[in-house]
């Protein structure tokens, strides 16, 4: 018990701990692990990757279709619409929910596959 | 029961529900006043964004904003929903893992100053006072207009509503007023659009409505009706913009990274468990304020069609009820310039300025103005901001529907309103008073400090309310363009870039800050005149400056973190820390 303690000063000197923090995250069973520099950095990369990609849709719907192709695409007949419009005034914004739920929910696959999940 | 009994009920009901909620839902902690105690349900805390966000403008002007503008009016749209995206993968999370209670603590504590933290509480405190500035106003049209009673009182009760939950409860009490005003102001904002598309359209789904047919008219949809009745009119197609496409792009983009930066949007995250549930939530509150937002549309070009048909070329006296009503609180104006006592609608300026009535009726029973007419033919005035408000009176909905509509309107701006004050307390007696001032502070006296601030900012918007300052609709812009050029650069470079220090990040923010400010007031105060596309820089508008503010924010950040020292390493492991969900740390040295 004393050596685990001191095994865990030890590690303390080069842990970054925020615990005077009033409005930490619940408990998660990671919590009390210190993680490997390389687990972290390889799932930084994963997730910056999964960003960057989602970020490219976010930006050719809205800003791509919706304002800099519009007038192209207000050629093209859409239910009704003229397509550029239906991407400026609907379109982009089911995309951007669908955004956040594939990052949701990829983010939990990369993250247990890390170790770093907060699962309880 | 009449249109205003039915209104005094339903708005009775919903205010007595507020206030259960409130008793209900008392702060014993500061952790409870500031984040409701970090234990809040995704989906509820979706719900209550969604409040929090969608504000008198959401629901009373923005589809009638986008009427008059047409394709323009898509800046809205793009830029108050894609802004989530951004919180979501970029802000949210990170800041959830923070584990502290307002966005200068993670500014204040990521650049190791006290300065940024300052920084951030002006920023903060200017954009939230602008912003609860026009919640008040949108008050003071429902009430004015449905209940009948004085503006001034009219804001008087609205305060001493969210004074009660606010101060009570604080943000567990707005919490879940919040999650019963979302459901308020969705039903309010949906019955009323289903009805009308039923009527135009004969599909109940406003969204499908917009781009179905006519009824009566095969062959002919919503939009294609609407580009021919405008274009008749000697206005531009609905379908097709006016603006520059570089300004529209620079408008969409400073309302989504402003959208992102606002302080009482970010602090609604600080309330769910854990890191996963933030990503959650944020996409729970996108579904919940896209159903307004995709409906928006089709409400704005329902009501846009239904005006037309129901003024132009009318008797001013076979004129509907409403007409006159909006026109009795100088909302609209008829200037019958060719005196055949018809109403002509059309594109233009009927006259200069705002109606200036003169307290006498004229020929026809209209009230006379004393503007100087313009040349083109258009004898109509009407402000944007009845649209939605109007628009059941004028597709001739039941009374209930309008009265409902009222009770939205309330809902949307009070809960709007609660959020801006608590963000404001919060910023008073956590990051002036605790961190900054008196670090003494037992969270019992620091509580009390937060309760006393909530009374204060309540009674200086109450202030800002009746005696709204004559430039609030021109500084609307002036919260989002700060917010993206200031606030939203400093809290990204933070998590994203470990190299970013002091020096930089605070040069960054001055920079933005300051030069979307200069702007803004340059075109808006200074010289007017001139702002026009000509006359902009790169023909970017004050409303998309802050786009560029916040890429000077980037370019000096990175320019002056270049030349000074690395942050210190305790930051560095602060930035490894925020940026996994769990764990106790990043071991370094594999010893």
């Amino acid at each position: 018990m004393a050596e685990s303690d001191d095994q865990r000063q030890a590690d303390d000197a080069h842990v970054y701990h925020h615990d005077e923090a009033g409005n930490r995250p619940v408990q998660g069973h990671h919590d009390a692990e210190v993680i490997g520099e390389q687990a972290v950095s390889s799932y930084w990369r994963a997730n910056i990757r999964l960003l960057l990609g989602l970020l490219a849709v976010w930006f050719i719907t809205s800003f791509g279709f919706g304002i800099l192709f519009v007038d192209e695409l207000n050629k093209i007949p859409f239910f009704g619409f003229d397509m550029g419009f239906w991407w400026a005034q609907q379109g982009a914004i089911y995309v951007f929910i669908i955004l956040i739920f594939v990052y949701a929910i990829a983010m939990k696959r990369i993250e247990r596959r890390h170790g770093v999940d907060d699962d309880a | 029961m009449s249109t205003q009994g039915l209104t005094y009920l339903f708005v009775g009901l919903s205010f007595a529900l507020y206030i259960g909620i409130a008793i209900w839902s008392r702060a014993g902690s500061t952790r409870d006043f500031y984040v409701a105690g970090g234990g809040v349900h995704p989906v509820a805390n979706g719900m209550a964004t969604a409040a929090d966000w969608m504000s008198a403008a959401s629901f009373i002007s923005m589809a009638g904003i986008i009427a008059f503008m047409g394709y323009d009016g898509s800046v809205y749209l793009l830029g108050w929903t894609g802004g989530y995206v951004l919180l979501a993968l970029l802000l949210a999370p990170y800041l959830r893992k923070f584990g502290e209670f307002t966005v200068p603590d993670f500014i204040g504590e990521r650049y190791y100053s006290r300065a940024a933290r300052i920084v951030a509480v002006i920023c903060l405190i200017f954009i939230s006072f602008t912003y609860v500035a026009g919640q008040m106003r949108g008050v003071g049209i429902v009430f004015s207009r449905f209940l009948e009673v004085d503006i001034n009182l009219g804001v008087l009760i609205g305060m001493a509503v969210v004074f009660v939950y606010a101060v009570l409860g604080g943000m567990k009490g707005i919490t879940y007023t919040q999650v019963a005003q979302y459901c308020v102001l969705i039903f309010a904002y949906l019955v009323p659009a289903i009805f009308i598309s039923i009527l135009i359209t004969g599909n109940p789904v406003p969204q499908l409505g917009l781009g179905a047919e006519v009824v009566n008219e095969p062959g002919v949809s919503v939009l294609q009706k609407l580009d021919l009745t405008l274009q008749d009119l000697g206005f531009a197609a609905y379908t097709a913009g006016l603006k520059d496409k570089i300004d529209v792009f620079a408008i969409t983009l400073a309302l989504m990274a402003g959208t992102a930066g606002l302080p009482h949007v970010i602090v609604r995250f600080f309330t769910v468990p854990k890191v996963s549930d933030a990503r959650l939530s944020a996409g729970y509150a996108l579904i919940f304020i896209a159903l307004l937002y995709t409906t928006a549309p089709a409400v704005a070009a329902f009501a846009r069609l239904n005006f037309v048909d129901a003024v132009h070329q009318t008797d001013y006296q076979e004129t509907p009820g409403w007409f006159s009503n909006w026109e009795g609180i100088g909302l609209i104006g008829w200037l019958d310039k060719n005196d055949d006592g018809k109403i002509q609608y059309g594109a233009g300026a009927p006259f200069e300025g705002t109606p200036a009535f003169n307290g006498e009726r004229g020929s026809s029973g209209e009230r006379k103005l004393t503007n100087t007419p313009t040349d083109n033919a258009n004898e109509v005035y009407v402000d944007r901001d009845i649209m939605v408000l109007a628009n059941p009176e004028i597709a001739q909905l039941p009374g209930w529907v309008i009265a409902l509509v009222a009770a939205g309107g309330l809902a949307a701006a009070l809960s709007t309103a609660a959020g801006l004050l608590l963000v404001i307390s919060t910023a008073v007696s956590h990051d002036l008073m605790k961190r900054t001032f008196r670090p003494d502070l037992s969270d019992k006296q620091e509580l009390a400090y937060a309760r006393i601030a909530a009374a204060t900012a309540i009674v200086i918007a109450g202030y800002l309310g009746i005696n709204p300052p004559g430039f609030v609709a021109q500084v609307v812009a002036f919260a989002f363009g700060l917010a993206a050029a200031s606030l939203f650069p400093a809290i990204f470079l933070g998590i994203f870039f470990k190299r970013i220090n002091k020096q930089g990040a605070i040069a960054g923010m001055l920079t933005g800050l300051v030069f979307t400010f200069a702007y803004i007031a340059y075109f808006k105060f200074m010289a007017p005149e001139l702002n026009n596309a000509a006359h902009w820089w790169f023909g970017i508008s004050p409303e998309g400056i802050g786009t560029i503010g916040m890429l000077l924010n980037f370019a000096v950040a990175f320019a002056v973190s270049a030349v000074t020292a690395p942050p210190p390493e305790k930051v560095q492991e602060l930035v490894d820390d925020i940026r996994i969900p769990s764990g106790a740390g990043v071991a370094h040295d594999a010893h």
